[in-house]
C-alpha cells in the first residue's frame, strides 16, 4: 500500500479541515471517521444540529409572543417531527457537503474506526470488523470530546440524557432539569423551554457560564429569568433516579445543607466535555494523556515522532473553529509552512435569544492582571435598528488599553451578535486601537452601529446615547 | 525589460530621495544616459538607464524615498533605440502610482500623524506584519517629546499666508541643519578671533602666480597657505586635531583638511586629505577637483567623510567676521574672512596693509583657551611669514 504523507484520525471540523488543506497543499492525504459520516461532533450532534433547534424554535416563540404587538395575528403551533425532521435533514445535507469537500481535494475519506497500531501506523476497523493498516509519515489526532458523565447521574439518553439526546426528543417535555449553566445547557434549555417545557437549570458554581465576563453574564441570567428559565446555583446534584415518565433529581447546596429532591420529565446533562481517546492505541507510541484525558502538544506536536494532535483533544477551547484553526495550522507545519493559531483570539459564542458573543479579555481576567483598561457601553436600545424589530435587550461593551488604546476585549449580548463579532476578531488580530473602529464607517441602519458606539464609548465621545 | 534599481548608496547612507527623473514614461532611453538623481544626506548621484529601449515605468516618484536595491522604474529594450522602429502606439499609459502607504495606516495613526506630524514610517510597529498601532504613534510621540530638542516636533504646517511660499527642504538641507544643530547641542563651543597681514602672502603670490599656473596647472590661491599653516599649527596644538569619543580622546597622526565649499543646493565640505604631505600644488589641485565635483554636484561621499578639521572662508562672499559652527565630531574650524586694507601700526608708523580677521571656533571639551589662542596664533605667524613653512619653524 503506498504511504501517505497525512493520515488523519477523526472527520470533524479539526480532522476534515486539517485534510482539506493538506490536499490543497499537494500532500497524499487519508481522513479516517467511524461514525458513517463525517463533520464529527459539530455537525452530527453539536452546534449544527442544536442551531436548527434553536433556529426553529425561536421563529416559533416569536411569532407567538411578539408577531401581534407588530400587527400580525394568529397562533403557530409546534410540528416536533417536522421540525426535527428539517434539522436533520440539513445535517445530512451538510456531512454530504464534506464528502464532497475531501473528494474535491484528494482526500481519501476511509469509514472505520482509526487506531494507532504504531509509528507511522494506523489500523482502520471498518464497519464489517474487517481491518485494514494504513501507513504514513504523520499522523493527526483528531477525535475531539464527547460529554462528560456525571458521577451518580447515569445517562440512558431515554430520560436522562446528554447533548446528543437533547437533540432528539420526541415530545415536548412538559419539564426539563438541565444540570449545568454552561454554553450548551442554555442553548438547548432554551430549545425546550420555547417549544413549552419548564427548565430549571441547576449550576454547581453560584454564576452561570463561566469564563463569560461577569456583568454580561448577569445580564444575560437576567434576560433568561425573564424569559421563564429558572435558575439553581451554588447546587450539586447528587443522585438521579430515572423511572419510565420521569426522573427524581437529588440535589443539595454546593456549600453544604440540606438535600431536596426535583422532579422533571427530562434530566439533561450538560457539564461539560472531556477529550475522547479511547481506543486510539496512544499507548503503542507512548504517548500518555494529563488526568483530564487531553493531549499535551508543542505546535501539536505530541511526545510521540509524527503524531500531531489537534481540536478538542488537546488543549484550548473545545470550540470547532479553534479545531478548524488547529487543523489548518498543524498541516501548514507539516508542510514546513508557518501555521500558527491565536489562542488569545478565538470567539466564543452563546447562540440563544439574544445571543452572546466575546473574544479576547474580559474585565475580570483583565483586572486580575492588574492591566489598566477604559471601557466603553453601547445599549441596543438605543440602536434603531434593534429598536423597531422590538430587539432592544442587551449591549456591547469595547474594553481596551488605558495607554496604548489597543483593544483587549469584547463582549456584546444582544440580536445576533455572533454575526457581529467577527469585525471585532479581525481589528484585535490587527492589533486595532477603539479608535480605529470609532473611526471605521458602519451602516446605517444596522445593530453593527452598536459596535461602533460602545467602541466610541472607551474615549468618551459615544455619540447615540 | 530591464529595472533601474537604487544603487548601493555608500556606508552610513541608508536611503535616498528621488530628487528628478529628466525622462517621461514613453521617452526614448539610451543606456547610460541619465535618468534619475537621487539626492541622499551626503550627495547627489545620478542614475542611468541601464539599456537602450523607451522608458516604460516609473515606480518611485519624485519626493519618494528608496532604499538601496529598490526599484525605481523599468526600460523595455530596444523598442524605440533605432530610429526606424515606428514610434509607440500609444506611450504607455503611466503606471499607477502604488497606492500610497498611508492607505495600510489606522485610523487613529492616521489621525495622530495628521494632528501631529508624527513621521509614522519611522516607527517600528508592533501589529501584525509589522504595522504600526496606535500605541506605537502613542508611544512614538511620548519618545518625541521626551527627546532633547534637537528636533523639535513639527507642529501641524501652519498655513501658508499670502505673499509667501512653502518649499520642502531637500534632504541635504535637513541633514545640514540637523547637523549643525547637533554640534551645537554637543560642543562646549566658543571662538577666538585674530587678525593676519597677508602682505607676505600676497607678495608671494604675486610674484609665482603666472610660473606657478604654468608648471602646475592650477592657480596659486590663498586657500593653500592656510591649509599648509592649519596642518602645521595642528602639529604644534594636536587638541585642534583630536575628538571625544566616549571618555576618550582621539588624538590623530593624519591631517585630513575639509574645506567648506558652497554649491548652488547648499554647502558641502569635501575633504583634502594626508594635507601634510601635500605641496601647495598638491593641496591647490585637491582643492580643485573637489570644487568641481561639488559644484557638480558629483561628489562622492568618500571625498566627504573623515576630515580632522575644517576651515571655512566666508570672505570669498565678503565676510568680516564670523564665528562658525564646528563640523562634528572635529574640535576645530578656522574661519576665514574678507582681505581689507586697514591702517595698522608697523615700527611706529602706520601704515596700509591687507588684513583679514581670522576666528578660530573650537571644543572648548577637547581643547584648552590656551591652545586654542596658541593654534591661532601659530596660522598667523605662518601666514604672516611664509617662509617659516619652508623651513618648518
Amino acid at each position: 500500500m503506498a504511504q501517505y504523507d497525512v493520515v488523519i484520525i477523526g472527520g470533524g471540523p479539526g480532522g476534515y479541515n486539517a485534510a482539506i488543506r493538506a490536499g490543497q497543499l499537494g500532500l497524499k492525504v487519508a481522513c479516517i471517521e467511524g461514525r458513517g459520516t463525517l463533520g464529527g461532533t459539530c455537525l452530527n450532534v453539536g452546534c449544527i444540529p442544536s442551531k436548527a433547534m434553536l433556529h426553529a424554535s425561536e421563529l416559533y416563540e416569536l411569532a407567538n409572543k411578539d408577531f401581534a404587538k407588530m400587527g400580525i395575528d394568529g397562533k403557530v403551533t409546534v410540528n416536533l417531527p417536522v421540525m426535527l425532521q428539517q434539522k436533520a435533514d440539513s445535517v445530512q445535507a451538510l456531512t454530504k457537503g464534506i464528502e464532497f469537500l475531501l473528494k474535491k481535494n484528494k482526500v481519501d475519506y476511509i469509514k472505520g474506526w482509526g487506531r494507532i497500531a504504531s509509528q507511522g501506523k494506523v489500523a482502520v476497523k471498518a464497519e464489517d470488523g474487517t481491518e485494514t493498516v494504513l501507513e504514513t509519515l504523520n499522523i493527526v489526532i483528531a477525535t475531539g470530546s464527547e460529554p462528560t458523565p456525571l458521577p451518580g447521574v447515569d445517562i440512558d439518553q431515554k430520560r436522562i440524557i446528554d447533548s446528543t439526546g437533547a437533540l432528539v426528543i420526541p415530545e415536548i417535555p412538559k419539564s426539563m432539569v438541565v444540570i449545568g449553566a454552561g454554553i450548551i445547557g442554555l442553548e438547548l434549555g432554551s430549545v425546550w423551554r420555547r417549544l413549552g417545557a419548564e427548565v430549571t437549570v441547576v449550576e454547581y458554581l453560584d454564576r452561570i457560564t463561566p469564563g463569560m465576563d461577569a456583568e454580561t453574564a448577569k445580564t444575560f441570567q437576567r434576560i433568561l429569568t425573564k424569559q421563564g428559565v429558572k435558575f439553581k446555583l451554588g447546587t450539586k446534584v447528587t443522585a438521579a433516579k430515572a423511572s419510565k415518565t420521569d426522573v427524581n433529581l437529588t440535589v443539595e447546596p454546593s456549600a453544604g445543607g440540606a438535600a431536596e429532591t426535583l422532579n422533571a420529565d427530562y434530566v439533561l446533562v450538560a457539564i461539560g466535555r472531556r477529550p475522547y481517546t479511547d481506543g486510539l492505541g496512544l499507548e503503542t507510541v507512548g504517548i500518555v494523556p494529563d488526568k483530564r484525558g487531553f493531549i499535551t502538544n508543542d505546535h501539536f506536536k505530541t511526545s510521540a515522532p509524527g503524531v500531531w494532535v489537534v481540536g478538542d483533544a488537546t488543549y484550548g477551547p473545545m470550540l470547532a473553529h479553534k479545531a478548524e484553526d488547529d487543523g489548518v495550522a498543524c498541516i501548514e507545519l507539516i508542510a514546513g509552512k508557518a501555521g500558527h493559531v491565536n489562542y488569545d483570539l478565538v470567539p466564543s459564542v452563546v447562540y440563544t435569544f439574544p445571543e452572546v458573543a466575546w473574544v479576547g479579555k474580559n474585565e475580570e481576567e483583565l483586572k486580575a492582571a492588574g492591566i489598566a483598561y477604559k471601557s466603553g457601553k453601547f445599549p441596543f436600545t438605543a440602536n434603531s435598528r434593534a429598536k423597531v424589530n422590538h430587539e432592544g435587550e442587551g449591549f456591547v461593551k469595547v474594553l481596551a488599553d488605558a495607554t496604548t488604546d489597543q483593544i483587549l476585549g469584547v463582549h456584546m449580548i444582544g440580536p445576533q451578535v455572533g454575526e457581529m463579532i467577527g469585525e471585532y476578531c479581525v481589528a484585535m488580530e490587527f492589533s486595532a486601537s477603539s479608535e480605529d473602529v470609532a473611526r471605521t464607517s458602519h451602516p446605517h441602519p444596522t445593530r453593527s452601529e452598536a459596535l461602533r458606539q460602545a467602541a466610541m464609548g472607551v474615549e468618551g465621545w459615544t455619540m447615540q446615547a | 525589460m530591464a529595472d533601474i534599481m537604487t544603487p548601493a548608496l555608500g556606508e552610513s547612507v541608508a536611503e535616498a530621495t528621488v530628487a528628478r527623473w529628466t525622462k517621461k514614461v514613453g521617452d526614448a532611453v539610451k543606456r547610460d544616459e541619465m535618468l534619475i538623481e537621487l539626492e541622499t544626506d551626503k550627495v547627489s548621484l545620478e542614475v542611468v538607464s541601464p539599456a537602450d529601449g523607451v522608458l516604460t515605468e516609473i515606480v518611485a516618484a519624485e519626493g519618494d524615498t528608496v532604499l538601496p536595491g529598490a526599484l525605481l522604474g523599468r526600460v523595455t529594450a530596444g523598442a524605440a533605440a533605432s530610429p526606424l522602429a515606428p514610434a509607440p502606439v500609444a506611450a504607455p499609459v503611466p503606471a499607477p502610482a502604488p497606492a500610497p502607504v498611508a492607505a495600510a495606516i489606522a485610523p487613529s495613526v492616521r489621525r495622530i500623524a495628521a494632528e501631529t506630524g508624527l513621521d509614522t514610517s519611522t516607527i517600528s510597529g508592533s501589529g501584525k506584519d509589522g504595522r504600526v498601532t496606535k500605541g506605537d504613534a502613542l508611544a512614538a510621540l511620548e519618545a518625541r517629546a521626551a527627546a532633547p530638542a534637537v528636533a523639535p516636533a513639527p507642529s501641524a504646517p501652519r498655513p501658508v499666508h499670502e505673499r509667501e511660499y512653502r518649499v520642502k527642504m531637500t534632504r541635504l538641507r535637513q541633514t545640514i541643519a540637523r547637523r549643525l544643530k547637533e554640534a551645537q547641542n554637543t560642543a562646549a563651543m566658543l571662538t577666538t578671533f585674530n587678525e593676519v597681514d597677508m602682505s607676505a602672502v600676497m607678495a608671494l603670490r604675486n610674484q609665482y602666480k603666472d610660473v606657478f599656473e604654468k608648471r602646475h596647472g592650477v592657480k596659486l590661491g590663498f586657500m593653500s597657505f592656510f591649509v599648509k599653516a592649519c596642518v602645521e599649527a595642528l602639529k604644534d596644538v594636536p587638541d585642534v586635531n583630536a575628538e571625544i569619543d566616549g571618555t576618550d580622546l582621539l588624538y590623530k597622526n593624519h591631517y585630513d583638511i575639509g574645506v567648506a565649499v558652497g554649491t548652488e543646493k547648499g554647502l558641502v565640505v569635501p575633504v583634502v586629505r594626508d594635507a601634510e604631505t601635500l605641496s601647495l600644488a598638491g593641496i591647490e589641485k585637491a582643492i580643485g577637483v573637489l570644487g568641481k565635483k561639488a559644484r557638480d554636484g558629483q561628489l562622492s561621499i568618500d571625498d566627504m567623510q573623515g576630515g580632522t578639521f575644517t576651515i571655512s572662508n566666508g570672505g570669498v562672499y565678503g565676510s568680516l567676521m564670523s564665528t562658525p559652527i564646528l563640523n562634528a565630531p572635529q574640535s576645530g574650524i578656522l574661519g576665514m574672512h574678507k582681505i581689507q586694507d586697514r591702517p595698522m601700526v608697523v615700527g611706529g608708523q602706520i601704515v596700509v596693509r591687507p588684513m583679514m580677521y581670522l576666528a578660530l571656533s573650537y571644543d572648548h571639551r577637547v581643547v584648552d583657551g590656551q591652545g586654542a589662542v596658541t593654534f591661532l596664533v601659530k596660522v598667523k605667524d605662518y601666514i604672516e611669514d611664509p617662509q617659516r613653512l619652508l623651513l618648518d619653524l
